[in-house]
């Protein structure tokens, strides 16, 4: 409603609508494994305050790119589900879609969270691919850093299925994990007049005037990042939002 | 071959555990959970609102549309590609046709009611499930509708009739037929029926006389789950 | 003969029978089906004498004519501003209905009210298909520039409001804010601190979770007092 001329007006003070510090997750934050746990090899359903986000991982065989003979694949799919919110239509995905579902990737795959030769079967010839689903639930704001949790705990949750005859035999799933080598989680800082805050409400991304989200290990390096909103930001923001997202992601990871 | 002892240990006319609720999208008008056996499905209703495009308004009352969805990963075996298919599109339309007759639109002329079904994890009965879950949805969104509507898949495996199969008993090898039954509880009558598979008038007759039970029991677990929300002792 | 088979404050889902007998009468929210009168939405029973009715306990907002209703501006033309209520449609607010001024012909219509603003207004008319008019000339109908806006279900709002507004008075007193309840579940409120307004924001979601309780009144008078000690 007049919402986004409310907010601006609290972000100039420094405060948020609805009184959190500009660095507090809403509660609860919880992680669900295996909350599709009969037919996902891999999956999970996080809450971050109201919003939900589930994902899921699907195992598939196939041959291995020609240029990484001995090294696996992934994929990472969202789709905004018109179920979750009022503001989503049927339909195949739109831009939002895809910049969620390549933001994510982009932390999973340069932080080598997976090691891909461990997921290589016959060099040159067949390997794993890991294809991770994630919908939202409830879309309530802050999608990134709940998609990027979902997908991080849906891979922790993952048990290869048997391979019976060169044939995935879905029924049977092995004891086996996913080589994990690393767990990279996303935290998206916001930035509104010149208060820099996270977790934001629907309410408040509308408000916004530019986001960074940075992917980091659990070592504090940055794997990943992506700048969004029409506003630019200047040296002096990047490095103050850069170093609270490596602060918030090891709050998120203490969930994992 | 007979099949007289089912594979998870039911009696012929038992339906799976089931676990309901409502108001789990809190983004949505009304919204339910219906979970038998583990397929889990979760319905959310949005509306009324503009109907594109105009020539598909009705001057005199509201109209339903119905999506059904299998999430990705929630099929036995392969992954789901993600996307409308024809199955699902025949779900949606005869999830519509299950749930219309109870619902009174009347005060909402020229405006569409969207029920979307999700289905998280599946093991057969899931477009029941999802008309569960939808009839559970609207009602919780306050829409005035005669009953609600309460759905289960009978059917016969081998020769043996059955409530509520799972998906080993629809996959069974020597044969099983599923019927989807969609129904209005207080009076009867049916509003969804669909059958798949090869058997006798009376063999069918047989498995189709055991939904009305069924569906009373499902009945008082939605009724249930409804008013669960608003017992004085919850918050 | 007939027989009640609800008992007041009883909650009801579609198809409960309430009943039995020719004697009840079936009202809002109850259908007759044959010797039964039935619930036909999930609500409160509410049977007084041979009158049965359901005081539900969702739904969306229905316009009526005369109920005041928060808008924002969505669009606008020459003469007219499309104005969203919370209903499927958006509500027409004509020129001749905007102001007691007199408004000339190709004046710029924003300087009176702009896409994104927020309005009290009333509805003066709601035709057979569901068109609405909206008026801004009228006691207390007015643009709204400062605070914020709540959405609640349209059901509560009576409860929001109390008995001869003695519920809203309540919240008033306690966080000295302006607070003005419309009959589309939009709350608006307007305070001296986002600390005031948060908690008239948290009383009204209150109300809206527990209005089918019992002792509503009390538990709000708590719910504020701890809240403004805090």
């Amino acid at each position: 409603m007049i919402e986004t001329k409310y907010i601006k007006s609290l972000a100039k003070k420094g405060e948020r609508a609805d009184g959190r510090a500009l660095d507090e997750y809403r509660q609860p934050i919880e992680v669900e494994y295996g909350a599709s746990a009969k037919n996902a090899e891999g999956s999970a359903l996080v809450r971050i305050g109201e919003t939900v986000v589930i994902a899921g991982v699907k195992m598939e065989l196939g041959e291995p790119y020609s240029d990484r003979p001995d090294e696996g694949t992934i994929m990472v799919n969202v789709e905004m589900l018109p179920l979750s919110s009022p503001k989503f239509e049927s339909g195949p995905p739109g831009i939002d879609a895809i910049e969620l579902a390549r933001v994510v990737d982009r932390a999973i795959r340069e932080s080598k969270a997976i090691d891909m030769k461990g997921l290589c079967l016959v060099p040159g010839e067949k390997m794993w691919t890991v294809i991770i689903d994630i919908y939202p639930l409830n879309s309530a704001g802050n999608l990134f850093d709940a998609s990027s949790l979902a997908a991080m705990a849906a891979l922790k949750n993952t048990r290869l299925p048997a391979v019976v005859d060169g044939k995935i035999d879905y029924k049977h799933r092995t004891d086996e994990g996913l080589p994990l080598a690393k767990d990279a989680l996303e935290c998206t800082v916001y930035k509104i007049e010149n208060s820099f805050f996270i977790d934001p409400t629907v309410e408040e991304e509308e408000a916004v005037d530019a986001r960074l989200t940075v992917g980091v290990t659990q070592e504090g390096h940055i794997c990943a990042m992506q700048k969004g909103g029409y506003e630019p930001l200047t040296e002096e923001d990047i490095k103050m939002m850069v170093g609270l997202a490596i602060k918030k992601t090891a709050e998120l990871r203490k969930v994992l | 071959m007979s099949y007289d002892k089912r594979f998870d240990g039911r009696e012929l006319n038992e339906l799976r555990p089931i676990r309901a609720k409502t108001g789990v999208v809190k983004n949505a008008v009304g919204s339910a959970m219906f979970e038998i056996g583990k397929t889990k499905a979760i319905a959310a209703v949005y509306g009324p609102r503009e109907l594109h495009p105009k020539h598909l308004q009705n001057p005199s009352c509201g109209r339903l549309r119905c999506n059904y969805n299998m999430l990705a990963f929630s099929g036995s075996g392969d992954r789901v590609r993600p996307g409308p298919s024809r199955r699902s599109k025949e779900i949606s339309y005869v999830t519509e046709l299950a749930l219309s007759p109870v619902l009174d639109l009347s005060a909402f002329p020229k405006t569409v009611v969207d029920v979307f079904i999700e289905l998280v994890q599946t093991d057969a009965g899931t477009r029941c499930a999802g008309i569960c879950a939808a009839s559970m949805a609207l009602a919780d969104a306050g829409f005035r509708m005669k009953d609600l509507v309460c759905a289960v898949s009978v059917g016969v495996v081998g020769d043996t009739p059955v409530v509520d199969l799972c998906y080993d008993e629809e996959a069974y090898e020597d044969g099983a037929v599923d019927i989807p039954v969609a129904m209005m509880p207080r009076s009867g009558k049916i509003t969804l029926l669909q059958l798949d598979g090869d058997l006798s008038k009376e063999k069918f007759e047989e498995a189709l006389s055991m939904a009305r039970e069924a569906c009373n029991k499902i009945y008082e677990v939605q009724k249930k789950a409804l008013k669960e929300r608003y017992k004085e002792s919850s918050q | 003969m007939g027989e009640i088979l609800v008992k007041e404050k009883d909650i009801v889902a579609p198809g409960d029978i309430m009943t039995t007998g020719m004697d009840f009468i079936p009202a809002d929210g109850a259908i007759r089906d044959g010797e039964n009168i039935v619930a036909a939405q999930l609500g409160i029973a509410d049977v007084k004498g041979r009158l049965v009715k359901v005081i539900p306990l969702n739904g969306v907002y229905i316009p009526k004519r005369d109920d005041i209703v928060i808008g924002r501006v969505i669009d606008m033309t020459f003469s007219s501003w499309f104005v969203n209520v919370r209903y499927a449609y958006d509500a027409v607010l004509s020129l001749k209905d905007a102001s007691s001024d007199f408004i000339e012909r190709g004046a710029d219509l924003s300087a009176y009210f702009a896409i994104g603003d927020a309005v009290v207004a009333k509805v003066s008319n709601v035709n057979k298909s569901m068109a609405i008019d909206i008026t801004m000339k009228g006691p207390g109908l007015r643009k709204l520039t400062t605070g914020t806006i709540v959405e609640i279900t349209p059901q509560k709002i009576p409860r929001v409001v109390g008995k001869q507004g003695s519920m809203i008075s309540m919240i008033k007193e306690h966080t000295g804010c302006q607070i003005i309840a419309a009959q589309n579940g939009r709350v608006w409120i307007s305070g001296k601190d986002a600390k005031d307004e948060r908690l008239a924001i948290k009383a009204i979601k209150f109300i809206e979770d527990n209005a089918h309780k019992s002792g509503l009144t009390d538990k709000v008078k708590e719910f504020l007092t701890q809240g403004a000690s805090q």
